[in-house]
């Protein structure tokens, strides 16, 4: 049961990102549900390869035991970079978006729908 | 420096050169705009050449194969391991396909910018996220590797989003390059998650090795479920289609171009992800019925939406999802039959055509932004109510218009008209119904295109504009694609024969694939 708990998690951070992502109207909440659904999905990632009693995958002066999965890490560690520049991304967007419409409410924001 | 050198490296040097220049890009931009303009040119003609060197080599039967790092690159196996580890590329003929069409886009889309963008400033990043565009596609489509498929799908939204935001001072084109992104970052995370459910139960990323050992588990469905969302989301399929007409709208014409290859890209992942990495293993009747029925509703709803539009782009944006409906529809079709003794009569053909189709409309929708980009250079607008007689002044894009739209609707001898006959003749044997729709839905795309064709280019001149014709660079633009319309046209079936059919082996050869990367 106990190594359940960080699925348990993950599964609620993505639900709690993609209801934030969903019913909120700011766009930089929206931002932050996206993050949070990466979070989750990285904490997944990480998850997989833990091994109980398990040391560093780092070969050297490495003692004979087990050792945790090497790739979920670097995957993550790449889905991380990669989230950077995605939030980044989308701050700068939110940032053109207010000093064009004076305001980050995506209710008002709908020049295109017309 | 040989034939055979160029050939055996290809697929790693196409994604290397774009790569290496995009970044080189902005430093020959403080020096010369025109050393810079010549770079890009140079780069988006070399990854044509190779391209299509590699692409031939492809259709005559070889997979070419590449792993990165390795001493010899088709060894993807390493000596001490019993599956590949290495990131492998794996060039199959639908892979030679698609990159085919998103070299040929690009180039076109490169050229036409050279004008297009004259007047803007930021040109040097414009480059510079146009050839990691072209990038992100090219990894894509060659990958054989899972989380590299994530890594290059990010690449091509982020790059993308970025260029839907390109004219940043008017706040639309944020707006839709921020709803844009939304759908990607989304798209992608699934796409991720579902990865992670299959490395967690086979410890494996290579899609060959992985359709090897796939079991179809209640994991696996779900991971299937999240693909299939994740990409047709970003292909613009119905239910989740509204940032479409809102970024490819916003976005330069030259982009929009490159978007439409972008999100076939994306049906490209979930063809090769359904067939290549699951293939027989899932449930073919539920998942084609799926696939179908997505086919259909993106195919109607998509025409329908059209015809009250107004804005020309945003019009052709409804027409883009449409198209895409057939592409569902003939793949779907296929992939409903696969497995069955129907698959060699009628299955194979409703393939060809699916795929036919995905090259078709990116030569012709390509065209048809081109020339909305062209109008909207000319008189800087969009509204179809405020622009009349341009055929007066632009001849040139009046002639490519009608080529264009002629293709999209159907008519012979354009493009469009080979790959929908195809769709028409073999979906009819699965249910009559499906050819009516499809037909019906071409009909009223000639219509919806007739009063575009009508309400811009014929009638009195108008007063306000400059006389004359758009810059020569955007012509040649739209030259490339409009021979390439009447080429497929007048022999559709060399191109099936020939390039076509080795692409819809590939997507059905599900056996070819894992061989080609594991041996034996």
């Amino acid at each position: 049961m106990i190594y359940n708990i960080p699925f348990i998690v993950v599964v609620l951070l993505i639900i709690v990102g993609l209801a934030t992502v969903v019913f909120k109207r700011n766009l930089i909440k929206i931002v932050i549900g996206i993050t949070i659904i990466e979070s989750g999905v990285n904490l997944f990632l990480i998850t997989l390869g833990y091994r109980e009693n398990s040391v560093a995958p780092i070969y050297t002066f490495a003692p004979s035991t087990k050792m945790v999965l090497p790739v979920p890490q670097a995957l993550t560690l790449t889905s991380i970079v990669i989230g950077v520049a995605v939030m980044a991304l989308m701050l700068s967007f939110a940032i053109r978006i207010y000093q064009h419409y004076g305001t980050l409410d995506s209710r008002k924001i709908r020049r295109l729908r017309e | 420096m040989n034939m055979n050198w160029l050939l055996t490296h290809s697929p790693a040097l196409l994604i290397a050169i774009p790569l290496l220049a995009a970044f080189l890009t902005p430093l020959i931009d403080r020096l010369s705009k025109r050393a810079r303009n010549v770079l890009v040119l140079i780069v988006l003609i070399t990854v044509e050449v190779v391209m299509i060197v590699l692409a031939w080599d492809v259709f005559t039967g070889n997979t070419h194969i590449y792993t990165m790092g390795a001493s010899n690159p088709t060894a993807t196996i390493p000596v001490q391991a019993a599956i590949p580890i290495r990131i492998v590329l794996e060039v199959d003929g639908l892979s030679a396909f698609m990159g085919l069409i998103s070299a040929t886009v690009s180039l076109a889309a490169g050229l036409y910018s050279l004008a297009f963008v004259r007047r803007e400033t930021g040109q040097g990043r414009y480059y510079t996220l146009l050839l990691l565009m072209l990038v992100g596609m090219l990894g894509m489509e060659f990958t054989g590797d899972l989380f590299n498929l994530f890594v290059f799908l990010e690449i091509l939204s982020i790059a993308s989003a970025a260029l839907i935001a390109y004219r940043f001072y008017r706040g639309d084109a944020v707006e839709g390059a921020f709803k844009y992104f939304v759908i990607s970052s989304l798209g992608a995370l699934m796409v991720l998650f579902a990865i992670g459910l299959l490395y967690g139960q086979y410890d494996l990323l290579n899609m060959a090795a992985l359709a090897k050992v796939m079991k179809y588990t209640m994991l696996d469905k779900i991971a299937l479920v999240l693909f299939i969302a994740a990409f047709a989301m970003k292909c613009g399929a119905i239910p989740m289609h509204m940032w479409v007409p809102d970024s490819y709208t916003v976005a330069p014409a030259s982009i929009t171009a490159m978007l439409v290859v972008a999100s076939q890209v994306s049906l490209y992942a979930l063809f090769r992800i359904c067939f290549s990495l699951y293939g027989l293993t899932l449930d073919v009747t539920t998942v084609g019925i799926i696939i179908i029925s997505l086919g259909l509703l993106s195919m109607f709803v998509g025409v329908t939406m059209a015809l009250p539009q107004k804005d020309i782009k945003r019009l052709m944006s409804y027409h883009a999802i449409s198209q895409t409906g057939y592409m569902l529809l003939g793949v779907g079709v296929g992939l409903y039959l696969i497995g069955k003794p129907e698959f060699s009569t009628y299955g194979m053909a409703a393939m060809e055509g699916g795929i036919f189709h995905i090259f078709n409309h990116a030569l012709y929708k390509g065209l048809l932004f081109l020339t909305a980009g062209a109008i909207f250079y000319k008189v800087k607008t969009r509204n179809l109510n405020e622009m009349r007689g341009l055929a007066h002044s632009m001849k040139f894009t009046a002639i490519f218009f009608m080529i264009g739209a002629f293709a999209i609707a159907g008519i012979p001898p354009f493009n469009g008209f080979a790959s929908k006959l195809l769709i028409y003749e073999s979906v009819y044997c699965v249910s009559p119904i499906l050819s009516i729709i499809a037909m019906l839905v071409s009909i009223i795309t000639l219509a919806s295109f007739v009063k575009v064709f009508h309400s811009a280019f014929m009638g009195p001149p108008m007063r306000n504009t400059k006389e004359g014709e758009v810059p020569k660079s955007m012509l040649i633009g739209m030259v490339i694609l409009t021979v390439g319309i009447i080429l497929f046209g007048l022999f559709p079936g060399w191109v099936v024969d020939h390039i076509v059919h080795p692409a819809a082996q590939a997507l059905a050869d599900q056996a070819a694939y894992i061989q080609a990367v594991i041996g034996g």
